[in-house]
């Protein structure tokens, strides 16, 4: 190896203290129209942010520059130090993924569909079949692995979501809208067991929401609007810096928007 | 196993890890078939509606002469079975190019998108996928053909697969690039009016080119532009263990040109679904 292969791969190598996940002025359009405009964010490694912004905000456009469905042009994101523009595969297999569509085989069986999403991130067959059994108990579905995928409720069927993005071990967790149309009950259960997982498995979280009450004291808060980030920092001083008394009042001033609550949510708006 | 100490290891993209990755593609479209027998049903059952309603019918009307690879009259059954081959090779593609459509609009798409293996790689897999299943239809047609009275010689049965493996994957591959362009599942009516009828029909399937020529020069440049054409005689050549290397090379150049074309619209920093909102999905 010369000196100039050296100098690549240090420069490829990612440096340990950097965020779980970065976005370093990341920008998008669609034609005319300016999705993202100079977006930085940081998550911490092990940490647990959410992104919070309204309909239209620009959160599935960054979840799809983040898991590299889109290109980034303008901008640079990063996941655990691993460009995903230059370095696709080490960014992609550090990521575990959680879309805001239903993106289950309904044909297939829970279990397979775990099995399947394995073999794509390389996971051979006994190592695979050890994780999902793995999995689908951390999000206690082990009783549902030969069922089809059809046959599982909303609630489940996003558990089963969660655990298959957690089956190759990734170090960062990405969800856009993880509890749109599911009922009390099950909104609940979800954010309790993500929020264990990301304290027990040191998996850092990004969590993208509209709901305010998916938000705790303590976590760290980034406010998109209009594809533009107009806060960051920790629930009580984004209240703070906005000089509010909650985080609602802070991101009605912010956005000059009402936050929705989540009857209004449950009532489709 | 703790998150850090895994870091390092899945990075390494090893040959065991595409091969994993590769089966595992291979595995859900397996499964996704079996699952669905309706498809398989209907795989079957339009080309055997072709062989013995279709080709009984015609048989006393046409009449094909003696033409390579053919070194006696055949009935016009014989003629035709390796025009249904393509043409379940060709439906099946485009039932792929459908489904990836309808993984698109249900968000599963996402989920193959978003592996750490190249996309070129994993769209490669899943054209190796459905000509994997293209190929076993048609060895089940070709059984049922012969079990019908076809006669296929005895090497055929060896020598077509790498004709069928070849012209399967050109055909899913133009499926694919089919696929990137169509926005909604419900234009795929539109697909099967412009683009399958219209190849089918004018290539060499249902009847010789010779045949063609006579009855409409303009129909029978078509078909020589056609490239389905070249699928069907590839298959039909390599059927009675005959070299066509006009049908290898203008096959082969295609399949290049529409993997290359798929793997461009698929392709996030240049191809055609970054340009609208969504459009990954």
């Amino acid at each position: 190896m010369d000196g100039s292969d050296l100098a690549e791969l240090t420069a490829l190598a990612p440096d340990p203290g950097t965020p779980a996940l970065s976005v370093e002025g990341v920008s998008h359009s669609y034609g005319e129209r300016r999705a993202l405009d100079a977006v930085n964010l940081a998550v911490p490694r092990g940490g647990f942010a959410a992104l919070l912004g309204l309909n239209g905000a620009g959160k599935t456009t960054l979840f799809s520059l983040i898991t590299r469905l889109f290109d980034t042009r303008h901008g640079r994101i990063s996941v655990q130090g691993y460009d995903v523009a230059r370095r696709p595969s080490a960014a992609l297999a550090e990521l575990g993924v959680v879309f805001q569509a239903r993106t289950l085989d309904l044909d297939l069986s829970v279990r397979d569909n775990l099995l399947y999403h394995a073999a794509l991130h390389g996971l051979g067959r006994r190592r695979a079949q050890a994780r999902a059994a793995a999995v689908l108990e951390d999000v206690g579905l082990a009783e549902r692995a030969r069922d089809k995928a059809r046959e599982l409720s909303g609630g489940q069927m996003r558990r089963v979501e969660i655990a298959r993005a957690l089956i190759h071990e990734p170090s960062v967790l990405v969800l856009d809208e993880p509890t749109v149309g599911l009922d009390v009950a099950s909104k609940a259960t979800i954010v309790e067991q993500v929020r264990a997982l990301s304290r027990t498995r040191g998996v850092a979280v990004l969590w993208a929401t509209h709901l305010l009450d998916e938000i705790e004291a303590g976590d760290h808060v980034i406010v998109l609007h209009l594809g533009k980030v107009l806060a960051a920092g920790e629930m009580s001083a984004i209240i703070a810096a906005a000089q509010a008394s909650d985080l609602r009042s802070a991101f009605r001033q912010l956005t000059g928007t009402a936050a929705p609550t989540p009857e209004r949510e449950d009532a489709g708006t | 196993m703790s998150v850090a100490t895994l870091g390092h290891e899945r990075h390494g993209l090893t040959l065991g890890g595409y091969a994993i990755c590769l089966n595992g593609v291979l595995w859900r479209e397996a499964l996704r078939f079996i699952h669905q027998r309706g498809r398989f049903l209907a795989a079957l059952v339009r080309p055997l509606v072709w062989l013995v309603i279709f080709a009984a019918g015609w048989r006393q009307v046409l009449g094909v002469s003696i033409a390579p690879p053919y070194h006696t009259y055949i009935l016009y059954s014989t003629y035709v079975v390796p025009g249904l081959l393509a043409m379940i090779q060709f439906f099946y593609g485009m039932q792929s190019s459908l489904s990836m459509v309808y993984d698109r609009e249900m968000g599963n798409m996402r989920v193959l998108l978003v592996s750490p293996f190249p996309r070129w790689f994993l769209l490669i897999s899943r054209l190796l996928a459905a000509t994997v299943i293209s190929i076993i239809q048609c060895y089940a047609f070709l059984v049922i053909a012969w079990l019908w009275g076809v006669e296929i010689p005895d090497a055929g049965w060896l020598v077509v697969l790498p004709a069928l493996i070849i012209g399967g994957f050109m055909l899913a591959a133009m499926g694919m690039v089919l696929s990137s362009v169509i926005r909604q599942l419900e234009n795929f009516a539109g697909v099967m009016n412009f683009v399958i009828f219209p190849l089918f029909f004018a290539s060499s399937a249902l009847y010789p080119l010779w045949q063609v020529q006579q009855s409409s020069p303009i129909l029978y440049q078509a078909c020589l532009l056609n490239p389905f054409t070249y699928v069907v005689e590839l298959i039909r050549f390599s059927l009675y263990s005959t070299w066509n290397p006009t049908a290898i090379l203008v096959v082969v150049g295609c399949t290049i040109v529409f993997t290359a074309a798929a793997i461009f619209a698929y392709d996030p920093a240049r191809g055609l679904l970054a340009r609208r909102p969504g459009a990954a999905a």
